[in-house]
C-alpha cells in the first residue's frame, strides 16, 4: 500500500521526527505557536515539545535571525519560520553579512546548522509585498543553500536533510503546494539537498521547473501528450548549489530547454541555468533556451492583472509549440488549474 | 461643538458601514483581496484625522480602511479598489493592503509591518526643511513596535525634532500573539516617554476624547518642536484578516469583546448625537451615508476590470 499524505503533513512529520531524534532542534518565528501553526505545518509540535522548543517571537525578523545564528554556533539546530518570504527581507543583513560567511571566515571551525523556512504565496490579491520568491537573491550569496521542494516526498526528505545539514539552508515552500498529496515514506529518509530530479520523462523538449511551476508543467505535459508531444520535466529542487548534470543529460536527449521559473526573469535563476547550458550544450541545442517567469512588474492585486503576472501551463504549452514549430493547439476544452475554485481568501 | 460631533459621527459611521458592507458581500468572492478590518478602532481614525489640517499627511499599514475613509472622505474609489476595478485608487493594482490617495494626504500604507514608519519621518524631515507647516502622522499597531525600524525612526525623529506624530493603536495582539508574549516591558508609552518627545495616551473609545487629545498634542508640538507619540488602546472586533470573529479559536476570550462592545465608539457617539440633535436627524444623516455606500459598491461592481496591459505599466515613469 502506498502511503499518501499532503505536503503540509510531510513537513510536519519531518519536523516532529527530527525534534524527537535530536533535542537540539527547535522551531521558532512569528506566530509559529499560534492556533494556525504556519498553515498547519506545525500542528502538534508545541503540545509535544513545549514552548522552549516551539515558540512565537516578537515581530523582529532581523534580531531573531541573529538569534538563530548565535544558537546554531552554540550547537543548537534552529528552524526559523517565516509566513512569507517577503518578511525575510528584513533579515537580509544577518543572513547575508553574518550567517552566510561564518563557515568561510572561521575556516570551517564554526558551523551554522540553521534552517530558515519561508512560505511563498500567491492568490487572492496579495499584491506586491506578499508574493515574492527571492530564491535568486539568496542563491546569489555564497554560503547559503537554497532549496524549493515541490513534492511531498521531497518536502519531507529535504527538510530532514536540511535540519541535519551543518550549513544554513533556506527552505522555500509554496503555499499552494501544501495541499498536494503524494507518496511519502513513513521512515525518516533524507533527500539530497543538491541535484534536480526528472519527474516526468519525455523526448521532445525539456522543462526545468521551479516550485509551483512543476504542477503547471505536469499539466502542460498532460495536454501535450494528447497531441503526441512528450515533455521531460525536471524539478529543479535545489537552486543553490545547482547541479546541472540532470539538465544537461536531458538536453542531450531533447535538444530543447524551457526554464519555468517562479520569479522575475531578469537576472534570475533562469539566466544562470541558460548560461550553464549554453556553455555545455551549445552545439546540441535545437532552439534558443526559453525562460518563463513573472511579468516584469510588481505583483498586482486585481485578478485579470494577477493572471497576466503569473506564468502557467498555457505559457509552457505555447513555448513548446514555438520551439517545435507546431501550430497552436486549441485549448478551449482543457481545464487548467484555477485558483478561483481551489483557493479562497483571506490570505 | 455640535458640528464637530456630527462630523466625527459621520466619519465613524461611514467607516463602520463600509466594513459591514464588505462583511456582507465578501463571501461572494468578488472582492479578492485580504481584508484587515478595523471595526472597533473607528474613533482613533476619525478623531486623529479630523484634528489634522487637510494638507497634513497620513501613513498607515494594511489595516487602513478607517484612516482612508477618515482622511479621504470618499467611498467610490475605495470600493472599486476592493473589487479590483480600473476605477479604484490604484486601478486595481493595490487592493485592500495598499490604499493610498496622495492628493488627499494619504501617502502610503504598507503590508510589511513597520515599514511605513521611517517613510513618515522622511515626510516630516521634508516638511521641516521646507517650513511648510505640515504635520506627518503614521498609524501602526503594537506589533510594529517590536520592529527595530520603529525604534530607529523614533530615535531619529526625536534627535532631529521632526514634526511627526506616531500613533500606536494597541489592540493587544499581533495576528494572534498577545503583547504579553512579545514585549519584555510593561508599557509602550512609558518606554517611549524616555525619548525626547511628547507622549499622550488614552484607552477611551470616545471620539471626542481622541480628537481633543490630538489637538492638544499638536499644540504642544508647535510649542516645543518635539515629535509626538500617541498611544491608544482599542479592541479588534474581528479576526486578524478576514470578515469573521474568531473567538472560538481560543486565543482571546469573548468576554473581552463584550466589555469593549459596551463602549463601542460608533454607538457611544450616536447616543451623544441623539441628545444634541435628535433621532430623526441622526437617522437621516445615516441614510445619506448608507445610500452613498450602496451606490459606491454598485458602481464598483459595474466598473471594468483593468486591461491586463496595465499590469506592466508604471514600473518606471
Ligand atoms: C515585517 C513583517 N513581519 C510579519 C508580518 C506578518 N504580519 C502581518 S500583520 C502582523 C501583526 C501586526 O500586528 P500589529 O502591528 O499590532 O497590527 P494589527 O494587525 O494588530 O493592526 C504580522 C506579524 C508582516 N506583514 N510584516
Amino acid at each position: 500500500m502506498k502511503r499518501m499524505i499532503t505536503y503540509r503533513e510531510a513537513l510536519n512529520e519531518a519536523i516532529i521526527g527530527e525534534m524527537r531524534r535530536d533535542p537540539r532542534v527547535f522551531m521558532y518565528g512569528i506566530d509559529v505557536a499560534d492556533h494556525k501553526r504556519t498553515f498547519g505545518s506545525g500542528n502538534g509540535i508545541l503540545e509535544e515539545f513545549g514552548n522552549s522548543r516551539c515558540f512565537s517571537t516578537p515581530l523582529s525578523e532581523c534580531s531573531m535571525t541573529g538569534l538563530g545564528l548565535g544558537a546554531a554556533l552554540s550547537g543548537l539546530r534552529p528552524i526559523h519560520v517565516h509566513m512569507r518570504v517577503d518578511f525575510l527581507i528584513l533579515a537580509m543583513n544577518e543572513l547575508t553579512n553574518m550567517i552566510a560567511s561564518f563557515s568561510y571566515g572561521s575556516c570551517g571551525k564554526m558551523k551554522v546548522p540553521m534552517v530558515i523556512r519561508a512560505v511563498i504565496g500567491r492568490g487572492w490579491g496579495q499584491s506586491w509585498q506578499h508574493s515574492k520568491t527571492l530564491h535568486s537573491w539568496f542563491a546569489h550569496i555564497p554560503g547559503l543553500k537554497v532549496v524549493m521542494p515541490s513534492r511531498p516526498s521531497d518536502a519531507k526528505g529535504m527538510l530532514i536533510a536540511a535540519i541535519r545539514d551543518d550549513n544554513p539552508v533556506i527552505f522555500i515552500e509554496h503555499r499552494w503546494l501544501y495541499d498536494v498529496v503524494g507518496e511519502v515514506p513513513e521512515e525518516a529518509l533524507t533527500e539530497p539537498l543538491v541535484g534536480s530530479r526528472v519527474i516526468h520523462s519525455g523526448k521532445d523538449a525539456t522543462v526545468l521547473a521551479v516550485s509551483w511551476m512543476n504542477v503547471e508543467a505536469l499539466q502542460a505535459a498532460e495536454v501535450l501528450e494528447k497531441h503526441g508531444i512528450s515533455l521531460e520535466i525536471i524539478d529543479a529542487r535545489s537552486i543553490s548549489p545547482f547541479d546541472d548534470t540532470t539538465i544537461i543529460d536531458s538536453i542531450k536527449k531533447t535538444g530543447h530547454l524551457i526554464v519555468a521559473d517562479y520569479d522575475w526573469i531578469h537576472c534570475g535563476f533562469g539566466a544562470e541555468v541558460a548560461t550553464r547550458v549554453y556553455e555545455k550544450c551549445m552545439r546540441i541545442l535545437k532552439s534558443p533556451i526559453t525562460r518563463i517567469g513573472f511579468a516584469e512588474a510588481h505583483c498586482p492585486c486585481s485578478r485579470p492583472l494577477e493572471v497576466k503576472f503569473y506564468p502557467s501551463a498555457i505559457d509552457i504549452i505555447r513555448s513548446v509549440e514555438k520551439k517545435l514549430g507546431l501550430s497552436e493547439i486549441d485549448l478551449a476544452q482543457e481545464e487548467f488549474y484555477s485558483y478561483e475554485k481551489k483557493f479562497k481568501g483571506p490570505f | 461643538m455640535k458640528e464637530l460631533n456630527i462630523t466625527l459621527y459621520k466619519t465613524m459611521y461611514m467607516i463602520r458601514k463600509v466594513e459591514e458592507k464588505i462583511q456582507a458581500h465578501y463571501l461572494e468572492n468578488e472582492m479578492k483581496t485580504p481584508m484587515h478590518m478595523s471595526m472597533g478602532e473607528e474613533a482613533i481614525a476619525a478623531g486623529v484625522c479630523h484634528a489634522l489640517k487637510p494638507e497634513d499627511q497620513v501613513l498607515g499599514s494594511y489595516r487602513s480602511h478607517g484612516i482612508y475613509i477618515a482622511k479621504v472622505q470618499e467611498t467610490d474609489k475605495f470600493f472599486a479598489e476592493m473589487y479590483g476595478k480600473v476605477t479604484g485608487t490604484s486601478q486595481g493594482k493595490a487592493g485592500s493592503m495598499h490604499l493610498l490617495a496622495p492628493e488627499a494626504g494619504l501617502v502610503c500604507t504598507s503590508a510589511i509591518v513597520g515599514s511605513s514608519i521611517p517613510v513618515a519621518i522622511g515626510f516630516a524631515f521634508a516638511n521641516k526643511q521646507t517650513k511648510n507647516g505640515r504635520i506627518t502622522t503614521v498609524f501602526f499597531g503594537d506589533g510594529a513596535v517590536d520592529e527595530g525600524v520603529f525604534w530607529e525612526s523614533l530615535n531619529f525623529a526625536c534627535l532631529s525634532k521632526l514634526p511627526v506624530v506616531f500613533i500606536c493603536e494597541d489592540n493587544g495582539f499581533a495576528v494572534h500573539s498577545p503583547v504579553s508574549e512579545r514585549h519584555g516591558y510593561g508599557s509602550i508609552a512609558e518606554i517611549v516617554r524616555k525619548f525626547d518627545c511628547s507622549v499622550f495616551q488614552s484607552d477611551s473609545s470616545d471620539v471626542q476624547v481622541i480628537y481633543n487629545l490630538t489637538k492638544n498634542a499638536l499644540k504642544e508640538m508647535s510649542n516645543n518642536n518635539k515629535p509626538v507619540f500617541l498611544y491608544f488602546k482599542y479592541y479588534r472586533y474581528l479576526e486578524h484578516v478576514g470578515v469573521f470573529d474568531d473567538f472560538k479559536a481560543g486565543y482571546r476570550p469573548k468576554e473581552d469583546f463584550e466589555k469593549w462592545l459596551k463602549v463601542d465608539p460608533v454607538c457611544m457617539q450616536r447616543k451623544k448625537l441623539v441628545r444634541l440633535i435628535n433621532e430623526g436627524k441622526v437617522a437621516s444623516l445615516e441614510k445619506e451615508i448608507e445610500d452613498r455606500i450602496n451606490l459606491s459598491k454598485t458602481r464598483a461592481q459595474q466598473a471594468d476590470f483593468p486591461d491586463a496591459r496595465i499590469a506592466c505599466e508604471d514600473i518606471y515613469i
